[in-house]
């Protein structure tokens, strides 16, 4: 039994820690669009 | 033309966008109540007793890594395809013939080799082509390679469980955690030929990586079908399949099987979905950042 529940919990330890690295990743990407936007001069100038 | 082309682009990502909450939700939905199939419905099985039920976990993350490595291929193929007309026309004639040549041999070959049913034959062809020309539909020019990155990533996280799945069933069954038989050296080979392929994604700065990437994953999906079907070809300590492999499995079993699988594909099919979001924007990102040290070369250094 504690194989099986090793086996689930492996599984999901893994998909779960690949989601945060895609959220994490998203967040930098989010932040850095963001900055691209700042050094962006206004609209009509 | 090609406006009409980059609004029905627009059109398809804006419903994939509102569809994608729904498509979450199901899929959370349908991972509790396969995992509950998987741990309280399904039957204990008589000789290996509840450790079996990593099975649940253990082929359809298997069966997926396989899908999305041939997706990968498929996209390699195509990223490499495009880049010349008459190369183009002559893999679009070969996914056209290898459809209809499965269609015939399902029909034609009498006997196919033990476990191997007509009907799979014919729908195995039927799916490289449809797939193929399914991919070359919707995903054209850079976005061929971005499905290919994409696919591979996932690819080698489902491939991972089963790496790790793998062992944890053994151990209590075989009474070791691995032996070098060749289902799960090929298995290992598999995943190390995609771990260096994110690798050169990961590290090449070069303008040739996703050539040098999709040459690499050509030859990275050829182990595929080793690894599947190295269990009807070798003697192997693995167990035979269960479907088509003239084993067999209680029906209620391959139910639970069946719905695990529908529940991980989904799941990837959303990973895939967001990762594949991710990657676009980040190479848009790439491509300002490039106009701008173009636009001012001192603030590129």
């Amino acid at each position: 039994m504690n194989f099986l529940y090793a086996a689930y919990s492996a599984t999901w330890i893994i998909h779960i820690t690949y989601l945060v690295i895609l959220v994490r990743r998203y967040h930098n990407l989010r932040s850095e669009i963001d900055e691209l936007k700042k050094g962006e001069p206004a609209p009509g100038h | 033309m090609k406006r009409q082309a980059e609004g029905d682009e627009c059109g398809h990502e804006n419903c994939m966008k509102r569809a994608f909450p729904i498509f979450a939700v199901l899929t959370a939905v349908l991972l509790s109540y396969a995992l509950y199939e998987a741990l309280v419905a399904a039957p204990t099985e008589q000789t290996m007793g509840n450790v079996q039920r990593i099975f649940y976990y253990h082929v359809p993350s298997a069966w997926t890594a396989f899908l999305l490595f041939f997706i990968n291929f498929v996209c390699s193929i195509q990223y490499l395809v495009r880049r010349d007309k008459v190369a183009d026309s002559i893999a679009n004639w070969v996914a056209i013939v290898l459809g209809v040549a499965a269609c015939a041999a399902a029909v034609v070959i009498r006997p196919l080799p033990s476990g191997v049913e007509p009907s799979s034959v014919a729908t195995t062809g039927l799916a490289i082509t449809g797939l193929y020309f399914l991919v070359k539909r919707y995903f054209s020019g850079s976005r061929t390679d971005a499905l290919a990155l994409v696919t591979a990533e996932v690819g080698v996280v489902f491939c991972t469980v089963v790496l790790v799945t793998g062992p944890l069933w053994a151990r209590p069954v075989w009474g070791i955690w691995w032996t070098w038989d060749v289902r799960l050296t090929s298995t290992l080979v598999l995943w190390l030929i995609y771990i260096s392929y994110l690798m050169l994604r990961r590290f090449s700065a070069s303008g040739q990586t996703p050539v040098l990437a999709a040459a690499l994953a050509i030859f990275g999906a050829l182990d595929v079908p080793l690894v599947y079907f190295s269990i009807w070809i070798f003697r192997t300590q693995h167990p035979q399949p269960v479907i088509g492999g003239g084993g067999s499995i209680d029906p209620r079993m391959l139910h639970v099987l069946l719905i695990n699988w529908l529940a991980f594909l989904c799941f990837a099919a959303l990973i895939c979905w967001s990762r594949y979001r991710l990657e676009v924007l980040q190479r848009e990102v790439e491509e300002i950042h490039a106009m701008k040290g173009l636009q001012d070369p001192r603030s590129s250094g």
